[in-house]
């Protein structure tokens, strides 16, 4: 038998076992569906939930830009004074912009957003100091670079007080991760789920097709030629749990996209809900036919076993 | 081509169905297994097929001790072995092409080569154009062929039988026995268990006998 022979014959008898059981499948429609609803609702759990955070992440990623030191001079600085320090913050490496704000300014401000002006008229002088707002440049303006950039900031002449606010955004991006951990363990969980599922699916199919499976053996059918039927059941299953997932996550999607369009433009602004990428398709519906080849194979490789012919 | 060599066979349960059985056939001998229900001839079968080992003592089978088979060598070398049994095991739900032609799945057989010879090992038993239809639709003998035509298509140099005639009356039960003849004419090595007298008489054939586990004498002469 030359290679390219034995090549198709290969294929032919993968093929022919790739359909066959999909014919089973579809033959018994009920506990089909069924089974792949299962496996679609475990599979569409962690993909909502990651959904759900990198959408999160989309409006997070925003704030990465409001990020700004506010570097407060003595109060004997003098203008010139404010200059030389707003020059010195400038010269620093990972700043990206650096404004002036005069105590007149500052005041201004503070009586336009505190509502209080009136109250401020009484003070007989302002007592508000020379300030320096500073933007830095990305990437320095991650929390924690931030943290830094300020300890070093504090250092040049004149400055008095760095405020760096970036406890709540520190917060924010812990919660994120937590919840992106929390996608993995619940991936993890429902993965065995699905293990399960399916192994006990190919559990019923291998004892309802016993007596084929011992004349099988009977007749020379070394286990890869039994169990190979059951792997490809498997993975269609695990497959179209896949594409159910894909569906579900969608129609949900589709259901809350004018709350949230609600809810961005009770904010003033305006969102559109990210949903799953075409790039991000394969992964489920090949994580989903994955699960089920695996969860098949280890019902095979236990149950198969353990059928003998008789004769 | 089958050779017992002081074979001593104890299943689990404690039952001794074997004690120091031996005996040969030779390639392309024909011979009658017989002896009482119990005497130990499906035992006999069981271990050619590799459906179970003997607790002492070595079965040669084609040339190979069987002794020394790997697990994972049992279905390539039941390959080489034609069964036919008296309950047929069809599958049912398949079509009699498909039944027949599934040692040729098995061996990876193209679908044109496999077309071809599971019309020729149909026309041997008489059941050419039968293809599409179910087993249960077959009479009894019908089903029996279709089972002996699943155990030929490969071309087994051995070809074992327990009881094939047991559920057949006696015109049916020559039918198959004439086949299991013709394909040993071709050089086929044939080894048939059954306690049907007629068939005994009717056909001029080698006898081991066994009782009790042992070869014996016969119980009368029969060549």
């Amino acid at each position: 038998m030359s290679l390219p022979d034995a090549l198709s014959i290969l294929l032919e008898r993968h093929a022919q076992a790739l359909l066959g059981s999909l014919g089973r499948l579809a033959r018994q429609p009920f506990a089909t569906f069924l089974t792949i609803v299962v496996i679609g609702i475990a599979l569409a759990l962690p993909a909502a939930l990651y959904v759900a955070v990198s959408n999160m992440r989309t409006v997070t990623a925003g704030l990465g830009d409001t990020v700004q030191l506010s570097v407060y001079l003595r109060m004997s600085t003098t203008e010139a004074g404010a200059k030389k320090a707003a020059a010195a913050i400038a010269a620093r490496s990972g700043i990206q912009e650096t404004e002036i704000v005069s105590p007149d300014e500052g005041l201004a401000e503070f009586r336009r957003l505190s509502g209080i002006g009136d109250a401020l008229k009484a003070l007989p002088d302002n007592p508000l100091p020379w300030l320096v707002k500073v933007r830095p440049a990305p990437p320095h303006d991650t929390a924690a670079v931030v943290e830094n950039l300020a300890a070093d900031l504090r250092k040049i002449e004149d400055v008095d007080q760095v405020e760096a606010d970036t406890a709540w955004v520190r917060r924010l991006h812990a919660i994120e991760n937590t919840l992106e951990r929390l996608v993995l363990l619940v991936a993890a969980i429902l993965a065995a789920g699905v293990l399960a599922v399916v192994g006990n699916t190919i559990r019923l199919e291998i004892n309802g097709r016993r007596a084929e499976i011992e004349v099988t053996k009977l007749v020379g059918g070394s286990n890869a030629f039994v169990r190979r039927p059951f792997l490809y059941s498997g993975l269609w299953q695990g497959f179209g749990g896949g594409l159910l997932a894909i569906v579900l996550i969608s129609a949900g999607l589709m259901a809350l996209e004018p709350h949230v369009a609600g809810l961005a433009e009770a904010y003033g602004t305006t969102f559109t809900l990210r949903g799953l990428s075409i790039r991000e398709w394969p992964a489920v519906v090949g994580g989903g036919a994955a699960l089920g080849f695996l969860g098949a194979w280890f019902a095979a490789a236990y149950h198969l076993r353990r059928i003998e012919p008789r004769a | 081509m089958i050779r017992f060599d002081r074979v001593f066979k104890r299943y689990p349960n404690g039952r001794e169905a074997l004690a120091e059985l031996s005996f040969e056939l030779d390639s392309g001998e024909m011979a009658f297994l017989t002896g009482h229900s119990g005497a130990g001839k499906s035992t006999v079968l069981r271990l050619i097929a590799l459906l179970e080992r003997p607790t002492r003592g070595q079965v040669f089978v084609n040339g190979r001790n069987t002794g020394t088979l790997r697990r994972s060598a049992i279905p390539g070398f039941r390959r080489q072995i034609g069964i036919v049994f008296q309950d047929h095991r069809l599958l049912d739900d398949r079509p009699v092409y498909d039944n027949v032609a599934l040692p040729l799945a098995i061996a990876g057989i193209h679908r044109r080569e496999m077309d071809k010879r599971v019309r020729a090992a149909l026309d041997q038993v008489g059941l050419l154009g039968r293809e599409r239809s179910f087993p249960l639709e077959l009479s009894a003998g019908e089903q029996q062929r279709v089972g002996i035509a699943r155990a030929v298509i490969t071309k087994p140099p051995v070809l074992i039988a327990d009881e094939p005639t047991g559920n057949l009356d006696p015109d049916l039960a020559l039918e198959v026995m004439n086949l299991f003849q013709r394909f040993n004419a071709v050089g086929v090595t044939v080894l048939v268990a059954t306690h049907d007298i007629h068939l005994l008489e009717r056909f001029r054939v080698r006898r081991v006998h066994i009782e009790q586990g042992r070869l014996a004498g016969l119980p009368h002469v029969a060549a």
